[in-house]
């Protein structure tokens, strides 16, 4: 049993143009320690999906149905006030460290205390400095920056920031949407360390949302590829990335450069994806599908195990599991 | 310790601003005028003493011209017009500064709330706030305060309950704008309940806005008030320049040609306003997002 475990969830949108099936029949796990990657291009509900963790969905998503256990404990169960004490003490997020992210008229350092403020309110305001003080140093900011703005701080020491806020409590897990998404690659590098080094040395677990393939294979060791709504491929980096079973997960990983091979244009997969208002009946990646068959288009296509913990949703390897 | 930090930086924040306006000639322009006017209101009815009822006790000393005696002439009565302008000059800053403080108050929290609560409470209160703004407000103040008399207390609450719309549009609307960043949402889902987001995270986004407007809604008040007590809906006890430029009116200073008695509360008028308008004018272009430019 994992620490997370995500059972079929399904979250539609209601929006003025029609009901938006953006996340369907999604199963994922995680267990104890582990970061889990995952990847897809935007609008392919990953974002969706983790939001449903810590009940901060949009007010127009229902969740049509679907369990989210964590720890064995069904998290949809659970009413509002109850989860408020499970988001940031066992469940954090790490936002992307826009400027947006933060308020421009408090400093850094009051804007990280304030987790700290509504989740342990025991503490006194010299443990609460004391805390802060730790939080900054372990992500690497000087305590002499603690006191500025967040518009003094450079994109990378704000996302810095952002962690630091997202540990404050000690959480069991945490979710991090796209945190290096707006850095250039020194930076990139330097912030998925520090995600590394302190998921190791908290014992924490981890979901990384990304579109970029390169962050998730540099930091998780599994990956699950999500396409319109479906977790279409899941397994470890190593399976995924070698022997990508799923057409869809060929195709991102053709769209990147091969820095060893001959210079020639990247693949990509041409089309886009399916209108999520009217989902496709068969498989969603029917319409971009190189090596589609005639019983995509009408019928879903079944979950078969490939290795131990590598499994792809695809009618091409019915075969194989009979 | 930590509120030390945070105030030297607020500070410098502050200082910026400061510079700003000094730099703008308009802006220092108004700063000028305004710490003239206020050391004048502060200091010279201390040096200069006024008492509206020392009338005067013959014909000729009624509606006097300027004199080595009285600089700026008598009134009708025979009272010292440079007196009673240094001492009207208190009443009318002081009305204008009180009607501001409520008008700011009243403008302030609906605006919040009602750009934080966008449903149907903020509608119920945009429409009341639409109302206040396309009523006819000085026939609505000349009735409130005929209804409600002549009293200094009474003329402050109309005047403030009155002119707080302008301000309540403007908060509303950058409060709409604050409420849909990330960071907002980030501390809501961190916990935080509605009247923590609003004080301490959305209202010192805003304040930048209200201090500019606060500005412009003395200069508002100060006329405001003027109106009034020109009409002869004054405190008479209190003698505001309005209430200068009323009874002077009445006892046909202009066809007299008392003009001592018609131009000092006329131009202090003048000045006040043109004082508070040029600070809260380039206090706005500097602090409001929508008009700043870079």
């Amino acid at each position: 049993m994992g620490l997370l475990e995500i059972q079929g969830l399904t979250v539609q949108f209601n929006t003025r143009t029609g009901v938006v099936h953006a996340v369907d029949d999604v199963s994922l796990s995680l267990s104890s320690r582990e970061i889990l990657g995952v990847a897809g291009e935007s609008g392919c509900g990953k974002t969706t999906t983790m939001l449903s963790i810590p009940h901060l969905l949009p007010k127009n998503a229902t969740i049509m149905q679907g369990k989210i256990l964590f720890e064995g404990n069904n998290l949809l169960d659970k009413t509002e006030s109850e989860m408020e004490k499970i988001r940031w003490r066992e469940i954090s997020m790490i936002f992307q460290g826009s400027m947006n992210a933060f308020n421009p008229v408090h400093s850094i350092v009051a804007q990280i205390r304030e987790p700290i403020l509504h989740h342990q309110p025991g503490m006194n305001n010299s443990e609460i400095a004391e805390r802060t003080q730790q939080l900054l140093e372990m992500v690497g900011i000087s305590n002499t920056r603690a006191r500025n703005y967040p518009h003094e701080f450079s994109g990378g020491m704000r996302q810095r920031a952002m962690i630091a806020m997202a540990l404050a409590c000690n959480p069991k897990l945490v979710i991090a949407d796209e945190p290096v998404t707006a850095l250039d690659v020194m930076i990139q590098a330097q912030i998925l360390n520090l995600i590394k080094e302190l998921s190791i040395k908290f014992g924490l677990s981890m979901i990384l949302i990304s579109h970029d393939l390169s962050v998730i294979a540099e930091t998780c060791k599994r990956v699950a590829i999500m396409y319109a709504g479906r977790v279409v491929e899941q397994g470890t980096v190593e399976a995924v990335f070698n022997q990508p079973a799923h057409p869809y997960s060929r195709g991102l990983l053709s769209s990147f450069p091969d820095i060893f091979g001959r210079r020639e244009f990247v693949m990509g997969i041409p089309g886009y994806p399916p209108d999520l208002i009217h989902p496709p009946q068969g498989c969603c990646f029917y319409e971009r599908c190189p090596e589609r068959l005639v019983q995509c288009a009408q019928n879903q296509p079944p979950m078969t195990t490939r290795a131990a913990g590598h499994s792809v949703v695809c009618h091409l390897y019915k075969e194989d599991q009979a | 310790m930590s509120s030390h930090a945070e105030g030297i930086s607020t500070e410098r924040h502050e200082s910026q601003t400061w510079e700003m306006l000094w730099a703008d000639p308009l802006g220092r322009m108004g700063v000028l005028l305004l710490v003239f006017v206020l050391l004048l209101s502060l200091f010279g009815p201390m040096i200069f003493k006024f008492d509206p009822r020392q009338v005067a006790t013959t014909a000729q000393e009624l509606l006097q011209p300027p004199s080595a005696q009285h600089w700026l002439g008598t009134d009708e009565l025979g009272r010292d017009v440079f007196r009673a302008t240094l001492a009207g000059s208190r009443i009318s800053l002081l009305v204008g500064l009180l009607a501001t403080v409520i008008s700011i108050l009243v403008g302030a929290l609906i605006g919040l709330a009602a750009g934080y609560y966008p449903g149907l409470a903020g509608n119920i209160l945009m429409r009341i706030t639409d109302f206040f703004l396309v009523l006819p407000l000085l026939p609505l103040i000349i009735i409130l305060a005929a209804i409600f008399g002549q009293n200094f207390l009474i003329t402050i609450l109309v005047i403030g309950l009155t002119s707080w719309p302008s301000t309540a549009r403007i908060v509303r609307s950058q409060v709409i704008s604050l409420r849909e960043r990330q960071f907002i949402e980030r501390i809501r889902s961190l916990g935080a309940d509605d009247l923590r987001v609003i004080v301490v995270h959305i209202l010192p986004n805003v304040l930048p806005l209200i201090y500019a407007n606060t500005v412009l809604v003395i200069a508002g008040s100060i006329l405001a008030e003027a109106t009034l007590a020109f009409l002869g809906l004054g405190d008479p006890v209190r003698v505001s320049w309005g209430t200068m430029l009323h009874f002077a009116f009445v006892s046909g200073a202009a066809g007299r040609g008392a003009w001592w008695y018609l131009i000092p509360p006329g131009v202090g008028i003048v000045l006040v306003v043109l004082g508070f308008v040029l600070t809260g004018h380039t206090l706005d272009t500097i602090l409001n997002p929508r008009l700043r430019e870079y």
